[in-house]
């Protein structure tokens, strides 16, 4: 019985400081994602859990903590992926020169796109967001000679890289893990970090209540465009790393599908909660990965399990966990 | 206290066709509680709309300690010393007691800092604790507000319009759909609120805002219809006439 207890309370401790106010969420978020690649099937699908709970992740700023309904994340998943692929193939930067100016060039586009759509509200939001965010693909399919068009941009390959000194062999895929787990590692304390500032009170404040966080003293437009720039240039990030991981950038990457589907993991992992994003995630590689075995229309049950999810478990499978284990953890 | 604290000169404000306020020319003065009443429609909502910054007059000017207040957005208004409560309560549901007014007190001095961490800024707790502590919810700051009974609902929106330790401020029917328990608690609360504080109220209950004002506006129609004393007002036919004597019985 003490040995259940204890491995309850160690649970508990967990999953309860994984989601708790403090760095400590920051290295436990960490440790999980150094295991990954022995705790997945595969490391092909572990990379991909990395990168795509880094774009979540970056979207969860946005939809979880700020409360605003974006449609049109893949436009800063892109921008990071192209502008990276561009930069070391066309300019000769070097890696980590053309990850930083990715990051930078997209969170101008988020400026831009943000200065449009937080004027609106609602579903005007989640319309214009959409509508802005196709447009940058129709530029990305239009502008060819830069972007690849149709095929996507190729042409770039990170095989070296080399680190104070150390030259590390991108092509294994476990070096390409962790090398690339740095960079979510520096995404996650990032995100903690704004999550903990006074500035991560005022978005919760105003997806609690607008009018009141205005009528507090809070310029609510400009808080808004501030975290759509923030939360773009988080999923940026996680494209510089699809970027460089694939050494290829496919054209859908833009589409408007990916954006739903970035929503889709967000709701499956747990708006809201500090590491739902890689949860949600995994659930959905891992669900696209197994049902794509034996049936070519995996979408439609994807899609079924996102309609329960939904339904019965609107606070996705993270954030249901840590309601149902019993932790005394204090909410803000 | 005295001097001129607030100056509205021929406030109007205009829907469309409707005429929702026409000509207010008021002027208040520091350190008294002033109610407002008037029939539903009158204007009072409104009116204190205007005041607060959350609509911009169709006519007439807003002088606040001598500046101009017209143009300016809602919230500025409360970085110039005019903070309010809604007649509908409208806090942060999902954030606790102590967070909620923490961060109404952050508005004032750290609004776009992503860098530092919250829990440092030691000040902000402390002056939202004495917010808690002048609305007797202290011992409650760790709740979520959305469990809060209504009436201390209530008064959690008073310590989150209090913390920005505002020069004037607003009060739209703080006790409305209040029980008679309360209503004593809340009147009690004003009461001390009243003897630093330059305040603005809406009010419906009528014994309520006879015993608490020094001084009572009457909106009807959109127009002030009369201006003073609780005794002159008491007395005013007029007032008898469209307002007071329809609702002898409500508080």
């Amino acid at each position: 019985m003490t040995a259940q207890s204890n491995r309850a309370a160690a649970t508990k401790s967990v999953f309860g400081a994984l989601d708790r106010f403090g760095d400590q969420r920051v290295l436990l978020s960490i440790a999980i994602l150094i295991a990954l690649p022995w705790l997945l099937p595969s490391q092909a699908l572990a990379v991909n859990v990395l990168i795509y709970g880094v774009v979540v992740m970056g979207y969860n700023l946005l939809f979880g903590y700020t409360g605003l309904l974006s449609f049109g994340q893949a436009a800063f998943f892109g921008c990071g992926a192209y502008v990276t692929g561009i930069a070391i193939g066309r300019y000769g930067m070097p890696w980590f020169a053309a990850v930083a100016s990715a990051v930078v060039v997209s969170t101008i586009l988020a400026a831009v796109i943000g200065v449009i759509s937080t004027r609106t509200r609602g579903i005007y939001f989640s319309m214009v967001t959409l509508a802005l965010a196709q447009l940058v693909y129709y530029v990305a399919l239009q502008a060819s000679s830069f972007t690849g068009g149709e095929n996507g941009l190729r042409g770039f390959t990170v095989d070296r890289i080399s680190l104070f000194g150390l030259q590390i062999n991108f092509l294994d895929p476990l070096n390409k893990y962790y090398v690339l787990m740095v960079f979510a590692a520096a995404a996650l304390w990032f995100q903690s970090r704004i999550l903990n500032s006074p500035f991560g009170a005022v978005i919760e404040a105003i997806r609690e209540n607008e009018q009141r966080a205005r009528a507090c003293g809070y310029d609510v437009e400009r808080s808004k465009l501030l975290v759509f720039m923030l939360s773009g240039s988080i999923s940026a990030l996680g494209g510089c790393m699809l970027a460089l991981h694939l050494s290829i950038v496919p054209l859908d990457i833009l589409h408007y599908q990916t954006s739903g589907m970035i929503v889709m993991m967000v709701l499956l992992g747990g708006a809201r909660s500090f590491f739902g994003p890689f949860v949600g995630a995994a659930a959905f590689l891992i669900l696209e990965d197994v049902i794509s075995l034996w049936t070519p229309h995996w979408q439609i049950f994807v899609g079924a399990i996102f309609i329960l999810f939904v339904l019965f478990l609107p606070k996705g499978i993270w954030g249901t966990l840590l309601e149902t284990l019993p932790i005394a953890r204090p909410r803000r | 206290m005295s001097g001129e604290l607030l100056r509205a000169e021929g406030i109007g404000k205009r829907f469309g066709g409707f005429v929702a306020l026409e000509g207010i020319t008021v002027s208040f003065e520091a350190g008294q509680l002033t109610s407002i009443i008037g029939p539903n429609g009158a204007g009072k909502s409104t009116f204190f709309n205007i005041l607060s910054g959350a609509l911009s007059p169709s006519s007439g000017t807003l002088h606040f300690k001598g500046c101009e207040l017209n143009g300016l957005p809602q919230h500025r208004f409360v970085h110039r010393g005019i903070s309010r409560s809604y007649q509908i309560t409208n806090i942060f549901p999902d954030l606790t007691v102590h967070e909620n007014v923490r961060v109404a007190a952050q508005a004032l001095s750290v609004r776009y800092d992503v860098w530092r961490n919250r829990a440092r800024l030691a000040e902000l707790g402390a002056r939202a604790d004495t917010a808690l502590h002048a609305v007797g919810l202290l011992d409650r700051r760790g709740e979520l507000a959305k469990f809060l009974a209504h009436g201390q609902q209530r008064a959690l929106e008073i310590a989150i319009a209090l913390v920005s330790e505002p020069e004037l401020l607003l009060l739209d029917e703080p006790t409305a759909g209040m029980g008679p328990e309360e209503t004593k608690d809340m009147v009690a609360l004003l009461e001390r609120l009243a003897d630093r504080r330059t305040i603005l109220l809406v009010e419906h209950k009528m014994k309520m805002v006879l015993g608490l004002s020094r001084r009572i506006l009457v909106l009807h129609h959109g127009r002030l219809l009369a201006d003073g004393a609780p005794d002159e007002i008491r007395s005013n036919p007029e007032v008898r006439r469209v307002y007071l004597g329809q609702s002898e019985g409500y508080g």
